[in-house]
């Protein structure tokens, strides 16, 4: 989406209502991975990539973090049932 | 490992971890529901936690910090927004200062789990983890401040080679 299209461009394209498909550019626009622009009495909206990639990254520390610690859920599971049955 | 799927959502900052365990679910919930079990898995390796107030009703508060090598204490705060157990817990995380008060300049974000029986006939259960965060300003800010824990804890361990005369 580099290139940039108006909400109405981009509600042609789905099958979705114009306005879920405004409320969709807001949350993205407010999650800081599009950006709008005016064009006369149009709003252009634009894919950030370098966000998008950035988001990407970001995720992959995320699972890394979560992995881990489910590792020691797990540990601390079984250490738990081990209690139990003895 | 039990983890089985992870769905990374870019557009959505949003990461969906489905794990299985084989054990019943009343079992799964008793680690979040027992400050004493939590406390053994939640905090990152040398950084183990220690909960403080642990009320997972729904509208309740759970309060931690987590020690660091050289006893320094990070202060977080969990907000419960729904809980059903043993099935369901959904949180908002957030920093807080030393006197548990949340920290109103950093970023919060929010995980919801859910826990179900595998219904198979044996004692297995399905726990997916569901965390969100509302920008990608957000995100990066909390992952910075964990990645900064983490390095912290790898200098420490240089410094303990060096100590050891090994480097």
């Amino acid at each position: 989406m580099a290139q940039g299209y108006s909400v109405s461009e981009l509600a042609r394209c789905y099958t979705t209502s114009f306005a879920a498909i405004q409320k969709h550019v807001a949350l993205l626009e407010a999650a800081g991975l599009v950006t709008k622009e005016p064009r006369g009495r149009e709003q252009i909206v634009r894919g950030d990539a370098r966000a998008l990639d950035q988001a990407r990254c970001l995720l992959d520390q995320l699972e890394a973090v979560w992995r881990e610690r489910l590792g020691r859920f797990e540990e601390t599971l079984k250490e738990s049932m081990k209690g139990k049955t003895e | 490992m039990t983890v089985i799927a992870v769905e990374k959502d870019p557009d959505r900052l949003r990461m969906v971890i489905t794990n299985e365990f084989e054990v019943g679910p009343e079992q799964v919930w008793q680690l979040w529901a027992d400050p004493r079990l939590l406390e053994r898995w939640w905090g990152p390796p040398g950084y183990p936690a220690t909960f403080v107030e642990h009320d997972l009703s729904p509208d309740g508060h759970a309060r931690y910090y987590m020690t660091g090598p050289d006893g320094e204490q990070y202060h977080g705060l969990w907000k419960v927004v729904a809980a059903e157990p043993p099935s369901k817990i959904e949180v908002r995380d957030r920093f807080a200062d030393q006197d548990g008060n949340p920290d109103q300049s950093l970023p919060e974000s929010g995980f919801e789990v859910r826990i179900s029986a595998i219904e198979d006939g044996a004692d297995r259960t399905r726990m997916v983890v569901n965390s969100t965060f509302a920008s990608l300003a957000d995100m990066e800010k909390i992952l910075e401040m964990g990645a900064e824990e983490g390095m912290r804890q790898a200098f420490g361990q240089i410094d303990a080679l060096l100590a050891d005369g090994v480097a």
